[in-house]
């Protein structure tokens, strides 16, 4: 009798020990999880920022002037601009 | 020792009275009965106020933000995003800092610390130091550690566009809310949920573990709008040049997919920043194509003719006698800018003459000519989508007088608005199809609603070609490489008791004409430098904005590079209505 009660002890302690152990895993994963998702949230506002920031670089009116401008490009008579028509010519575009 | 000095006590204190130590004994015992009567109700009963308390020292409820969704074009390309931003605020009572914190938080803030110091002063309590700042920047301020300050979460709007599609996206107000355009009409699909959860936290304030189920936030949805941004830009860049160079009072644009029905762009003019709308006239805000209506003029004549042709009263061929350049009904007389003999059916299209118009129109009942206005959707709102579109006056035929008849013939009597106009024509455009138009974007083609015949719509289409020819009213619409196909319109506008001095040009049109993959409808609104043709003011932005779009969307060329044919100076063709 004293022997199974010595050995269902153990096994008690160690149970007891497990979920300790346990119980801290859970609480580290969680502050990992929860770091995590911060840097989901701070990504996505960067994503966002990221985006307005290229529409806004990439606004046509700015593209034209440079183009204009900077780079002196001009959309060429249309006497200079030769056609070809690629599904006719059995091409892909 | 002890002994002694009680000894010395019973000396001198005089026997107790017997009934004392258990009057003491009952008196504690009531108040213990008390104490665990009271102990027991808060344990058991009225547990609730001081779990609360209890719960919160270690746990929060955490509001999850829900941004709102993005508006974008047809390719993805962002017209309106919301990022993170954060507002500083105090307590003016509390706000508490030196001559060199202030300084330092002025630096930071660019601005002045007596700036800083009146926004403060100028509020009882409450007071906002900042609002609207980037996040980095706020994190600066704090860094400050200056008594008083708090900060406080905000997403603010942001529309790279700027004024070129504002009056289609619109703006939010307070709280995310849409005001006008379509961040108005899709509030519901826009907006997000914000959600919570409750959390315990640990002595340092680091979440430990969440304690019940989360309220998940919902993020608002993306709207993908139909619009084309370049189209959209080149459309606004040739309205505005139009506009300031006849010295319009306004100006709209509108570009159809003749294929899907879809508004690939949409310009207005006046126009505003919706970035920065703080002193914005409320009428800058009006998305004029489609909350605005005018009287349309000559570019009604088409379905005039289409009605004609569908009943058989006339072939393109039929001789008209055009009278002179007048024709008198009842007490009054309509008039052509300009007098011709005999023309063709064709030809009243291609020289847009009022009184051929007129008796096309006085050859048929009434009614027939209602039903092809009211089938090719006018007088119903398009139902693109948008807010506080209006469907125009058409009335019915039954009220309709013969002089009124005639008018309306050549479009007067009648209001449209600029996208219904453009909707009307996809008939042309297509074989007799009235497409629905839409501000969503769309996939593969669109069924339409047949109105008249393929054959109509081809003999239309052949006139309205002949009209950007020379010989028409609009040579000027012409576009280098493309046929185009279109009609002119030159009305006066009326005040209530008659017609003014003030005009409306206009041109509708498509293009290419052998396969048309756009219709394009602009108006100008009271041109006042001199021009105010159809063809002369509004025919040039056609052309421009005809030519950039098509070679954009790489449409084939349908015609050589050398069709543009102008005829010599003080010999075009005008028409007035």
């Amino acid at each position: 009798m004293a022997r199974v009660n010595l050995i269902l002890l153990a096994v008690l302690i160690v149970c007891a020990l497990s979920l300790v152990t346990s119980r801290h895993d859970a609480r580290r994963l969680f502050v990992e999880l929860e770091r995590e998702q911060l840097r989901t949230r701070q990504l996505e506002t960067e994503y966002g920022q990221l985006q307005l920031e290229q529409s806004t670089w990439g606004m046509p009116a700015r593209i034209e002037k440079i183009a204009r401008e900077n780079l002196r490009m001009q959309l060429p008579p249309a006497g200079r601009v030769e056609v070809v028509d690629a599904a006719a010519k059995g091409t892909s575009p | 020792m002890k002994r002694a000095a009680l000894r010395r006590a019973d000396a001198v204190t005089p026997p107790l009275p017997r009934f004392r130590a258990p009057v003491l004994f009952g008196v504690m015992g009531v108040v213990f009965a008390g104490l665990l009567g009271r102990a027991l109700y808060l344990q058991w009963v009225d547990n609730g106020f001081l779990q609360e308390k209890g719960a919160a020292r270690f746990s929060r409820e955490i509001e999850l933000p829900a941004h709102r969704g993005r508006v974008v074009d047809r390719f993805g390309d962002v017209l309106a995003v919301s990022t993170p931003v954060k507002s500083l605020w105090t307590f003016a009572d509390q706000f508490d800092a030196t001559p060199a914190e202030l300084a330092a938080l002025a630096r930071v803030l660019e601005t002045t610390p007596q700036g800083i110091a009146a926004r403060i002063a100028k509020n009882e309590d409450y007071a906002i130091i900042a609002k609207q700042i980037p996040p980095e920047q706020a994190a600066r301020v704090m860094a400050l550690k200056i008594k008083g300050v708090n900060e406080q979460n905000e997403y603010r709007r942001y529309y790279p566009g700027g004024e070129v599609a504002a009056q289609i996206v619109g703006f939010t107000g307070d709280r995310d809310a849409g005001q006008e355009g379509m961040e108005l009409a899709q509030q519901s699909w826009l907006a997000g949920q914000p959600g919570s959860r409750r959390v315990i936290i640990n002595r340092r304030g680091d979440v430990v573990e969440d304690v019940a189920a989360i309220r998940a936030p919902q993020a608002g949805r993306d709207l993908a709008l139909s619009i084309d941004s370049r189209l959209q830009y080149v459309a606004y860049r040739e309205l505005k040049a139009a506009v300031e160079r006849h010295n319009a009072k306004a100006g709209g644009l509108v570009i159809l997919d003749t294929k899907t029905g879809e508004i690939l762009a949409l310009a207005n003019l006046p126009t505003y920043n919706p970035n920065a709308r703080n002193k914005v006239a409320r009428e800058r805000m009006r998305n004029r194509a489609l909350t605005d209506v005018f009287e349309p003029g000559s570019t009604m004549k088409p379905f005039t003719i289409a009605t004609a042709l569908e009943s058989g009263k006339v072939r393109p061929d039929t001789i008209i006698h055009t009278e002179a350049g007048s024709l008198t009904i009842g007490p009054a007389t309509i008039h052509d800018a300009h007098a011709a003999g005999p023309l063709t059916v064709e030809q009243v299209i291609q020289k847009s003459s009022n009184v051929g118009a007129a008796k096309i129109a006085l050859s048929m009942p009434a009614e027939t000519l209602w039903h092809t206005f009211s089938d090719a959707g006018f007088g119903t709102p398009p139902r693109t989508g948008f807010p506080g579109e209006v469907a125009g006056r058409l009335r019915a035929p039954k009220t309709w007088k013969p002089i009124e008849q005639a008018t309306m013939s050549y479009g007067h009597g009648l209001s449209v608005n600029l996208v219904q106009l453009a909707r009307a024509y996809t008939i042309f455009a297509t074989n007799g199809e009235l497409k629905p138009v839409t501000l969503f974007k769309t996939d593969g083609p669109v069924a339409g609603r047949p109105v008249v015949s393929p054959q109509t719509a081809r003999a239309v289409r052949k006139m309205l070609e002949m009209a950007t020819q020379p010989g028409g009213t609009a040579p000027k619409a012409q576009v280098a490489g493309y046929r185009v196909a279109g009609k002119t319109g030159t009305a006066r506008k009326p005040d209530g008791h008659g017609y003014t001095n003030k005009y409306v040009a206009s041109f509708v049109g498509f293009a290419p004409a052998s396969n048309p993959r756009l219709v394009i409808a602009v108006m100008l609104d009271e041109p006042s430098a001199g021009a105010y043709y159809g063809g002369d003011v509004a025919g040039p932005v056609f052309s421009s904005v005809t030519g950039a779009a098509l070679r954009m969307l790489g449409v084939p060329t349908d015609a050589p590079v050398d069709n543009v044919i102008l005829p010599p100076p003080g010999t075009e063709i005008r028409e007035e209505t």
